[in-house]
């Protein structure tokens, strides 16, 4: 699933194209800073910052206390008095102690000032499971700020689309928690790095036409579900897999005019079933597409449990098999 | 109070020396301060009495903390910025915003929507603590870009027990950002005494994280200035930041929501009432025969009809129209909140009547 190879494009990893786009945001806008822990000397834990303090300083390039209140706290300041900061979470279950500036501060601060207020913050967070780590390290939190209004959210599945959404939130005077799939960081694809616009404009994407059923992800899921239409079509079945990009604001009308086709949605992701991204669009999608539905909208994702020791994170996990039986179970309807 | 608090006037109204700061001021200059903390004391009680009217839906006064607020809000220059929390009504005075702003955030048809840049004075902050974050921040921000300016951050008692304000000391010491943390000590947070929230006095905090720390007599004007002055030219210099206790007391209620004389005693309160703020610069105008009758009716004239203007104001203040719900939750169009307002539109025209 890359982009169609043009002149311009380099095979690259999401790691690579989330460095790369950093690194460019950096060299546009002197007004771009980046803040995090052990990203600077080290290159973050993950390496997505990997050589950018060494070539903008540390100045623009930020090791920060390990605090992450106080760094979204600073960060607020830092866009107060113009500066436009990319804030570097370590992993998604430590995002908690910044939870309280995110969600009374940053989000709420263009409302309650009328516009005059802008936090053009970037929150980037590794985010989700399957690599086998330890605790509060592959969590899915991203209901948790699709729900505060005033945020936007967002999660790549792609290279190419990890360099390009990174740019558009960068360049966005919103506030935006960037989440980046962990598991996809060694994935490879075309990025047009030189290209002066991403090659698929902001919303959803079908990014594989089908007509029996719609299949619904964002971010490391994507890829799941690609392979999940893979091993149905080979028992007849024909996915359509939408990219939906952003869980706030969701592109509904690209999603609507696939179930519109299909008549059938699966919606899958890491994150708890319960109150999670699927049951919004669930309702939504129901709601627009009462009489185009063949079946109940169905959802795929992590149970009400925390999220499990290593060794049992495939059970957790939304993997093909329990995408392909919710599929096999929205057909039969 | 301690010995190490600074203090140059005393409660009597008598000017002290003090071995590190001193304060040379115009006949003048105390006039202007006694004025400033007059019309914010003024000002304040127009705010309990319009919230005792129904007018306000909150008030929290400022009342015995006028000295802390006008001596360290007068040391800033122009290019400085003030980070409050919610009871600066004298620093948002000092900066020169227009108090009326303060009462349209407690009437509750704005959430304080003033424009920081203006005065250089930011945005009031309900979350105990959060702002000093911001201010530090704000102050790394200034030093990156070169600024010869500072930043102060206003809390309180209550909130040296937050994490955020030990993050923005920690943060505010290793980034040598030029940041003055200035507490205001009112000795209570809601009912709760500094002994629930401190066990060592609160300046001392500063020592711990690598800066400076002073206590300083909050209900003295002049020690307040001259502390908060010194401060800023640390600052100002990349000397770095430091911790101001003012000490002081809150006279009134936590807000008008409050009893204070459930948790706390009329002789405490009756002792801090002996050391007014405002009494003992009106101690030293009087006996240096820099103010006279006239100058105190004037002031309180002054406080009069700054009174009658916001009260007016306040009465006359529009609820503001439901589009207010959409149009600022995004900068930019966000295709949810468009969806939500067209539907409240069309749920709102369904009630217009044919005639």
């Amino acid at each position: 699933m890359t982009t169609a190879t043009t002149a311009g494009a380099e095979r690259m990893t999401l790691l690579s194209a989330l460095n790369v786009s950093l690194r460019t945001a950096l060299a546009e806008d002197p007004r771009t800073l980046l803040m995090g822990e052990d990203i600077g000397r080290l290159g973050g834990v993950f390496r997505v910052t990997d050589g950018l303090q060494k070539d903008f300083g540390d100045e623009r390039v930020m090791d920060t206390p390990l605090a992450e209140s106080g760094i979204v706290g600073t960060a607020i300041g830092l866009a107060l008095s113009g500066f436009r900061p990319v804030v570097e979470i370590q992993f998604d279950g430590f995002v908690f102690p910044a939870y309280d500036q995110i969600v009374t501060q940053l989000a709420k601060m263009h409302a309650r000032s009328r516009g005059r207020v802008r936090l053009p913050v970037v929150i980037r967070i590794p985010y989700g499971g399957a690599i086998g780590a330890v605790e509060h390290h592959s969590e899915s939190p991203e209901t948790l700020f699709a729900h505060v209004a005033g945020l936007r959210v967002m999660s790549p599945s792609n290279p190419s689309d990890a360099y390009w959404m990174l740019q558009e939130a960068v360049r966005s005077d919103d506030p935006v928690i960037f989440l980046e799939p962990k598991r996809r960081y060694y994935d490879t694809g075309e990025v047009d790095v030189r290209a002066t616009a991403r090659p698929h404009p902001q919303g959803a994407r079908v990014v594989r036409a089908g007509s029996d059923l719609t299949l619904a992800a964002y971010g490391p899921m994507v890829a799941t579900c690609l392979d999940a239409a893979a091993a149905a079509s080979e028992e007849g079945h024909d996915l359509e897999v939408v990219d939906l990009r952003s869980i706030s604001p969701i592109d509904f009308d690209t999603l609507v005019r696939s179930v519109g086709r299909t008549g059938r949605l699966v919606i899958a992701h890491e994150a708890p079933v319960f109150f999670g991204a699927g049951a919004e669009i669930a309702a939504r999608v129901t709601e627009r597409c009462f009489y185009q539905l063949e079946a109940p909208v169905l959802r795929v994702g992590g149970f009400h449990s925390p999220y499990p020791p290593s060794r049992l994170e495939d059970a957790y996990l939304p993997g093909l098999d329990r995408v392909l039986d919710a599929v096999d179970r929205a057909l039969a309807a | 109070m301690s010995d190490d608090t600074v203090r140059l006037l005393t409660p009597e109204g008598v000017r002290v020396e003090h071995p590190e700061y001193a304060l040379d001021a115009t006949p003048e200059e105390l006039r202007s301060l006694y004025r400033d903390m007059a019309l914010a004391r003024r000002f304040d009680a127009e705010g309990v009495t319009l919230q005792r009217q129904g007018e306000l839906g909150l008030w929290p006064s400022l009342l015995g903390q006028e000295a802390a607020q006008v001596g360290s809000v007068r040391a800033l220059r122009d290019d400085d910025h003030a980070f409050p929390s919610y009871r600066e009504h004298a620093v948002a005075m000092g900066r020169g915003l227009d108090p009326l702003a303060l009462m349209r955030l407690f009437r509750g048809v704005d959430n304080g929507d003033w424009d920081p840049e203006e005065h250089h004075f930011h945005l009031y902050t309900l979350v105990i603590g959060s702002q000093t974050l911001h201010a530090t921040g704000y102050a790394m921000g200034l030093a990156k870009k070169g600024a010869e300016s500072a930043v102060v951050g206003y809390f309180g008692d209550g909130a040296t027990a937050q994490g955020d304000v030990s993050e923005a000391f920690n943060f505010a010491a290793v980034y040598g950002a030029p940041v003055v943390f200035f507490c205001q000590n009112n000795q209570w947070a809601i009912s709760e005494s500094n002994e629930r929230q401190s066990r060592v006095p609160l300046y001392r905090r500063a020592q711990g994280f690598g800066f400076p720390g002073v206590r300083v007599d909050g209900n003295d004007v002049l020690a307040t200035l001259a502390v908060t002055r010194r401060a800023l030219e640390r600052a100002r210099q990349g000397e770095g930041p430091t911790l101001i206790e003012a000490f002081t007391y809150r006279m009134g209620a936590h807000t008008t929501s409050d009893d204070p004389t459930r948790y706390r005693d009329t002789a405490e309160v009756e002792s801090w009432r002996a050391k007014d703020p405002l009494l003992r610069l009106e101690r030293l105008l009087r006996a240096e025969g820099s103010a006279d009758d006239a100058f105190f009716a004037e002031t309180e004239a002054a406080g009069e009809v700054l009174a009658t203007r916001v009260r007016t104001a306040v009465r006359a203040l529009s609820v503001p129209g439901t589009d207010h719900l959409f149009d600022h939750v995004y900068a930019e169009s966000h295709a949810l909140v468009d969806e939500e307002r067209a539907a409240f539109d069309v749920y709102q025209a369904s009630f217009v009547q044919e005639v």
